[in-house]
């Protein structure tokens, strides 16, 4: 039989972002996503720097490179997106384990999903993650010294 | 209503024809809308009036043999289980499934789908053939047991859940939500005795893990089987059984002779409804 061609339609990328309309869980996984690759960029640069003092070369003392303004707000997105992540990640470990999205029920419409059984966890992890990044703001900006 | 008069929408519907066209594109047709009517009624419109060679797939038009799934004001629905009206004001997007590909107009290829699905097993398995192909007496199920997997059996296969998962948009191999639901349905099935092995492609690294629960798959689901719910009771039992802390099941035993169809007495009373 002659192979009929066919058109590829897979979403790709535009799959995980062009969530407008979705519900709450579709933005923390698309968050999760991004920052994860955001950690993983900034550990793969972390180790590039450090490796370089090998060369006698030291980017993040006082007067070089990374001693602007900027990298410290940079740092402070990174520490934002590690505290999201590891409470979400927490979120995420808990309802893997079939904690907080409830037994199978009889589906009668409108129907009632695990996603609103699990959203008072969301909401909780969510509201420790703006304390860590509430707490790490008042660090950054010195404020504690 | 008889007398009503008709709404104008304009329908903005995907087209493809591999035989002449090098990628989909969209054309527009104004349909005259009445309270009540189904996108799959304005399809229909099209296809008697303005273009007899639209193409798309249904059979049952009630939302049953789970056929008509399409991207409908980009979220996938049923076309025959939703009324134009509750979605539409005068502009209305049909588009195929996504995350399959298109074999014509608004035609998904699910066969993907299927092949995933049939990969892990989707049946009762028992090694009892003997019993199996020549029935003695009946299972029994108490009414508990019974709901344990009662939700996930109301899949239609239509693919919607597939269409909306976004893993599923980055990774083509991932099982994705029908076919994982449907390996936690027999999972959980008393009568079944193939977890086991269902499980080496369930827990594959294209399996159950992959999922991190963007609940797409429950939002969209048109029969109320919450494959986001099933996918996290199939992930626990993996991780049970890789720790070696799952409990020990027998597939439950048949009933033979008669009289034995009476509740059987240490069967506990069926709980409340969960409705
Ligand atoms: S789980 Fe729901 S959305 Fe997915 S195939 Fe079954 S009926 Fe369709
Ligand atoms: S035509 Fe059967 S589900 Fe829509």
């Amino acid at each position: 039989m002659a192979e009929i061609k066919r058109h590829d339609n897979r979403l790709g990328l535009w799959g995980w972002l062009g969530g407008g309309r979705w519900g709450l869980e579709r933005y923390a996984y698309i968050l999760h996503r991004v920052t994860g690759l955001g950690i993983l960029l900034y550990f793969l640069i972390h180790i590039f720097v450090t490796n370089l003092r090998f060369r006698g070369i030291y980017l993040w003392v006082e007067g070089s490179f990374f001693d602007k303004p900027i990298f410290k707000v940079g740092e402070y997105l990174v520490f934002v997106a590690f505290a999201y992540h590891a409470l979400n990640g927490i979120r995420l470990v808990l309802v893997e384990l079939g904690v907080a999205v409830g037994k199978p029920i009889e589906p009668v419409y409108p129907y009632k999903t695990s996603l609103t059984v699990q959203r008072p966890l969301l909401i909780v992890m969510m509201l420790l993650a703006a304390i860590v990044v509430a707490a790490g703001g008042y660090e950054f900006l010195g404020l504690t010294r | 209503m008889p007398g009503e008069a008709a709404r104008e929408v304009r329908f903005h519907v995907t087209r493809y024809n591999p035989e002449r066209d090098a990628a989909p594109y969209v054309q527009t047709f104004t349909v005259p809308v009445r309270e009540g009517m189904t996108v799959l009624d304005g399809l229909h419109y099209i296809k008697e009036n303005l273009d007899a060679s639209l193409v798309w797939r249904y059979s049952c038009r009630m939302g049953v043999c789970g056929s008509c799934g399409m991207l409908l004001n980009g979220r996938p629905m049923l076309a025959c289980n939703t009324q134009i009206l509750h979605i539409a004001g005068t502009d209305l997007t049909v588009g195929p499934l996504p995350n399959f590909d298109i074999i014509r107009d608004l035609v998904p290829d699910l066969v993907p789908m299927f092949q995933k699905h049939l990969s892990l097993n989707p049946f009762i398995v028992r090694e009892d053939d003997e019993e199996l192909n020549d029935p003695a007496g009946e299972f029994y199920q108490s009414p508990q047991q019974l709901e344990e997997y009662l939700q996930f059996t109301y899949c239609i296969k239509c693919g919607l859940c597939m269409a909306g998962c976004p893993t599923l948009a980055t990774d083509a191999r991932f099982l994705g939500p029908m076919p994982l639901t449907s390996a936690q349905r027999y999972n959980s099935d008393t009568r079944d005795g193939g977890r086991g092995l269902r499980r080496e492609q369930a827990g594959s690294p294209h399996g159950a893990f992959r999922c991190h629960y963007a609940g797409e798959c429950s939002h969209v689901c048109p029969k109320g089987v919450d494959p986001a719910k099933a996918i996290q009771h199939l992930k626990r039992s993996l991780v049970l059984d890789y720790l070696h802390l799952a409990r020990k099941r027998q597939p439950c035993e048949k009933m033979h002779g008669p009289g034995q169809g009476q509740p059987l007495a240490n069967i506990a009373a069926p709980p409340a409804r969960t409705v």
